[in-house]
């Protein structure tokens, strides 16, 4: 489904921000990417639908070849879904309408099958009553929850979540991971950009470490968690963040 | 002070045989809502189209914004409109400056063009910095939703950007209707330049300036007001100044 071949970017000529990463995503699998700050793991996630360019290697999603000048970005962009950390709804448009406007626009649905679709959504989500409200109205961890719908709305082949509960109270994390969990159990093919090693070792079946722009590791959940981690770093990592 | 007020001077009959002075400062202020409106609505196309290139990634677009802004706004409007008007037809083939210099109500499409440029550099810089006050992210999402970047634009960085801009923009369009007295160099006899025949033929200088300035000062108010509610109907529930 994501194929990630010796991708290499560079935000100046002496910054190299990803290494040589290579690593895949197959249909119905649960990737879970973690490592320190500025590891460059929210850069390679955000390479996969090419809202960061890349210089070297290739992403090919679905067959078709992201970093190739021919392939229709935004027709690409709008199978996948994308997750962000500070959820980023449009602050002017209502919940539902935050829902129905990439469906109108890009999907080219009606309104009423667009809001029929945004409304099960919210449902699903739990959100239903919220529908007529704006995004400020909402708590974080409701805002997220929406932020999943939306990108649930365009019936997406993958999902993609870059930090998606970093940016929240820890009363709201679990609302949101919650609807990930069954988002996965469900079949759907995710990225997951994320600290939480709990939700990793749920649901997620391949771990990747990345450090300083490299995937220092990528393995099995069991292995990763059960196992001991190849290196160094990812030992590291790990003692610091399951420590409290 | 050896001055005669006479406030009954705006009933008397203007020389001009067009009613009474005050139908002569009504005309100029007609004449000065109509230059000033033209010349906002061209400040607000040309700013935003400007205003959004400024803040495309592209370079080509940018120098171009960046050409428009620095020319428009480093020049003293006064400048401009002379050039506009006595300078321009002279560089053109002699056909079309000859059309120019003939055109009826020259120094109105003038005063119009030249202060809504002037303006458009003001609003396009004030756009730039409503969309860069913007999240990063809100484009991201957009794009990672499959828009395009001018249906981006178009519903999701502009609406907001706008929105956030409204507060300076009202000063803006006050700014337009002001500069409008500038254009009585070029003989447009709008409010101001009613108010000075005023003064020449009746040698009331301070209640000619005094309607003038009551003149103005309505019209603002008016501005001010339509803009205020404007802003409170465009509010978002829950966001910044939104209630």
């Amino acid at each position: 489904m994501i194929e990630i071949k010796h991708v290499n970017k560079w935000y100046s000529p002496s910054f190299q921000v990803l290494k040589d990463c290579t690593t895949s995503v197959t249909k119905g699998e649960v990737v879970v990417v973690c490592g320190p700050s500025g590891s460059g793991k929210s850069t390679l996630i955000k390479c996969v639908n090419a809202l960061e360019p890349f210089q070297g290697g290739e992403i090919i999603l679905d067959g078709v070849k992201v970093n190739d000048p021919k392939t229709d970005l935004p027709k690409l962009r709008s199978r996948v879904g994308m997750v962000f950390q500070h959820f980023e709804l449009f602050p002017h448009l209502r919940i539902v309408d935050n829902l129905c406007l990439a469906q109108e626009k890009v999907l080219g649905r009606k309104h009423d099958e667009a809001q029929a679709k945004g409304m099960k959504l919210l449902e699903r989500v739990g959100l239903k009553e919220h529908a007529r409200k704006f995004p400020a109205e909402l708590s974080g961890g409701q805002q997220q929850r929406v932020a999943i719908a939306r990108a649930l709305a365009m019936d997406p082949i993958a999902m993609l979540f870059d930090e998606p509960t970093s940016a929240l109270d820890p009363e709201m994390i679990s609302e949101v991971l919650d609807v990930m969990v069954d988002l996965a159990r469900e079949g759907m093919t995710m990225m997951v950009v994320t600290h939480e090693m709990g939700f990793a070792n749920k649901v997620a079946d391949r771990v990747i470490f990345m450090d300083r722009g490299e995937i220092v590791e990528d393995a099995k959940k069991t292995d990763f968690f059960g196992g001991t981690p190849r290196s160094d770093r990812a030992q590291k990592f790990l003692s610091k963040i399951l420590q409290h | 002070m050896n001055y005669n007020w006479n406030w009954h001077i705006f009933l008397e009959p203007n020389p001009m045989g067009t009613g009474t002075y005050l139908d002569m400062l009504l005309a100029g202020l007609v004449l000065t809502i109509k230059t000033a409106l033209l010349a906002w609505v061209l400040a607000l196309i040309f700013g935003s189209v400007i205003g959004v290139l400024r803040t495309l990634p592209s370079r080509t677009a940018y120098w171009i914004g960046f050409c428009w802004v620095e020319f428009f706004r480093n020049m003293p409007l006064l400048v401009q409109l002379f050039l506009w008007f006595f300078v321009l037809p002279e560089l053109l083939p002699r056909g079309a400056g000859l059309w120019l210099k003939q055109l009826p109500n020259a120094p109105y499409w003038t005063a119009a063009i030249g202060i809504g440029f002037f303006m458009s550099a003001r609003v396009a810089v004030q756009l730039q910095a409503g969309i860069g006050s913007l999240p990063r992210g809100q484009k991201n999402a957009a794009t990672a939703l499959g828009l395009t970047t001018v249906q981006s634009y178009r519903y999701i960085l502009l609406p907001m950007a706008f929105r956030i801009i409204l507060p300076p923009l009202t000063s803006e369009f006050l700014n337009t209707i002001k500069n409008t007295a500038v254009a009585i160099t070029i003989g447009l006899i709008e409010l101001t330049g009613q108010a000075r025949s005023m003064q020449e033929f009746s040698f009331q200088v301070f209640e000619a300036f005094t309607a003038a300035t009551v003149l103005y000062l309505l019209v603002n108010f008016i501005v001010v007001t339509g803009m205020r509610f404007l802003e409170r109907y465009v509010a978002i529930p829950g966001y910044i100044s939104g209630k």
